[in-house]
């Protein structure tokens, strides 16, 4: 979605993950890129070489905060600490928006590190929407919340996941963080189709799309961030810049990273469905 | 079934440890079959069990968890072997599950936990402990706050004895009965080579490793691990600095901190002050002293 409400009223272009074996290029040679999305937790810190490069980074490039470890869906309470230290963050990059997964992941302060399933029920959602909304209050900045890869159901799930998505943010008032991977991914561990998905997003609260590559397997696909983005894959971003408009896209890769110029390259190849969502808006 | 039970049901079963060959266990939390376990709530597919499909949070799980305390304690890996070292992940991450939103914070329990449970070193549990300590150390001293730095000409015009100096907070002072900080840049450059060497020569490396951490002999040693420009080091200390600074550390005043450096001293008293004097300028220069909390706000 172009500046709306959920993006801080930003027109941002492509951007790519900041990743510590790109760091030295970054400072170095400084090449081009739009804006940086940065993991929050890695940055949660009270000092020491993690900060010192963000500050470097922040003299010369927009930075966008992403987090995996808020647990927006979650039936415990929010970590207050986790919450502090996450609006001194957004105080230091003045980050436009932060985004945060709809998922689970900690029971009785016991943390998986991990971005467990959500059940698809209504009482899951108010709670989760409930979470949304204090996370914004306290943060003051506008959140988006992004659909996770999964590899599992519950027997409970009373709609589809987008319907639950939609259930959320419409509750909570918040943005979207669309990954058409995961859309992918989930897809043929679940056997639906992810046009059905891509079609059924509220396209006013989409604020940030991801992509990225993932890893096939004999009987499901994981999402590992450690390939380039597929064709279908693709073609499930063209379709949501089809519908959603001209939105600012993040490449994610998180392992087995290559060099920042290869990494950028693939991000940029983005730009061909995006520079024919803003024709098709010209016409 | 509502969200909380959800979620603590599958927590239970993503937690149990995974057998020796790396599947889920057969046996559910709390006895029964776990196949029955995963079906009351996971949805089966046409590919995979509602058992496989819980498996693959399970494995996600241990394997994440496993790499992490993996690359934070190689020096404890190297002391007590790659098979030992895993089961006593596995226990220590039963026993303390993380509780923090960041990994980082997994092994803050190691210490404590492995000296309740000194099978697991058995005769090289002072050795593991002092490593775990130092492991712990340059985690904490990496990313440790670091408030503004006193220079050296205002320690020069700070006040007489009755001073509070107070140590940078990334700065972390230990005791230890083996001289672990060789060990453990022994072993970083070993692994560091590994990085780029081929299967037959990473056997080789890790005998190597193995003898380093055999041969290492007890010799008592204070540490200071502190960052220059944002890099960790090691820094070895005199008895009496150690003990100076770990007064200093504990909020004490400058000339009690000095008195109790030198409690049990053997240099000669007409040594002391120049001592002193040069141990105050290395540290000041490294930028060690900070302003005390309490004068901050003035």
């Amino acid at each position: 979605m172009p500046a709306s409400r959920f993006n801080g009223f930003t027109n941002y272009g492509i951007g790519i993950g900041l990743r510590q074996p790109h760091y030295d290029h970054i400072l170095t040679r400084k090449p081009v890129c739009d804006w940086f999305e940065i993991i929050s937790e890695n940055f949660m810190i009270d000092g020491g070489r993690p900060l010192r490069i963000l500050d470097q980074i922040l003299e010369q490039y927009r930075v966008v905060q992403h987090g995996v470890s808020m647990y927006f869906g979650s039936a415990e309470k929010l970590n207050r600490e986790h919450l502090q230290r996450l609006k001194e963050l957004v105080r230091r990059t003045k980050t436009p928006w932060v985004s945060d997964h709809l998922c689970w992941g900690s029971v009785d302060g016991r943390y998986t590190h991990d971005l467990l399933p959500m059940p698809y029920t209504f009482e899951a959602a108010k709670i989760t929407a409930q979470k949304v909304r204090e996370v914004r209050d306290f943060l003051e900045v506008p959140v988006a919340v992004e659909n996770v890869s999964s590899y599992a159901e519950f027997h409970v799930s009373e709609m589809t996941e987008w319907e639950f998505l939609n259930e959320v943010v419409e509750r909570a008032d918040c943005g979207i963080l669309l990954d058409v991977n995961n859309i992918y991914v989930s897809s043929q561990n679940h056997t639906f189709n992810p046009f059905d998905y891509v079609n059924s997003i509220p396209t006013d609260r989409v604020a940030q799309i991801h992509i990225a590559g993932h890893s096939k397997y004999r009987k499901y696909i994981l999402d590992t961030h450690d390939h380039p983005v597929i064709d279908p894959v693709w073609k499930l971003y063209e379709r949501a810049v089809q519908r959603v408009g001209h939105t600012a896209t993040l490449l994610e890769w998180d392992d087995s990273i290559p060099s920042f110029q290869e990494v950028h390259d693939e991000a940029m190849k983005a730009n061909k469905f995006l520079s024919s969502s803003l024709l098709a808006k010209a016409v | 079934m509502n969200l909380d039970a959800i979620q603590k049901q599958m927590t239970r079963a993503v937690m149990t440890p995974l057998t020796p060959s790396e599947h889920m266990q057969r046996h559910a939390p709390g006895g029964g079959d776990m196949r029955r376990y995963a079906s009351k709530f996971i949805k089966p597919n046409d590919r995979l069990t509602s058992f496989e499909r819980l498996e693959i949070y399970n494995r996600q799980y241990w394997w994440r968890l496993l790499s992490s305390l993996q690359e934070d304690f190689p020096g404890l890996r190297a002391v007590l072997g790659d098979r030992k070292f895993e089961a006593m992940s596995k226990a220590y991450i039963v026993d303390c599950p993380s509780t923090s939103f960041t990994l980082r914070n997994l092994g803050a329990k190691l210490e404590g936990w492995l000296r309740k449970h000194p099978k697991w070193a058995g005769k090289q549990q002072q050795l593991a402990l002092d490593i775990v300590r130092l492991e712990w150390a340059d985690i904490e001293a990496f990313d440790g706050k670091a408030e503004p730095a006193l220079q050296t000409k205002d320690l020069a015009t700070a006040a007489g004895g009755d001073i509070q100096l107070q140590l940078q907070p990334y700065v972390r002072l230990l005791d230890c009965k083996y001289p672990v900080d060789d060990l453990l840049l022994a072993v970083r450059e070993t692994d560091d080579d590994n990085e780029v060497a081929s299967n037959a020569f990473s056997e080789k490396k890790k005998r190597r490793r193995i003898r380093v951490t055999a041969k290492l002999k007890p010799a008592e040693i204070f540490l200071a691990v502190h960052r220059i420009d944002d890099s960790v080091y090691f820094r070895k200390l005199a008895r009496e600095e150690f003990a100076i600074l770990t007064s200093l550390r504990h909020g004490k005043t400058l000339a009690r901190a000095v008195d109790s450096g030198f409690r049990k001293s053997h240099m000669p008293a007409e040594k002391r002050a120049e001592a002193v004097q040069a141990w105050f300028q290395n540290w000041a220069t490294l930028g060690w002293f900070c302003q005390p909390a309490q004068k901050k706000s003035t």
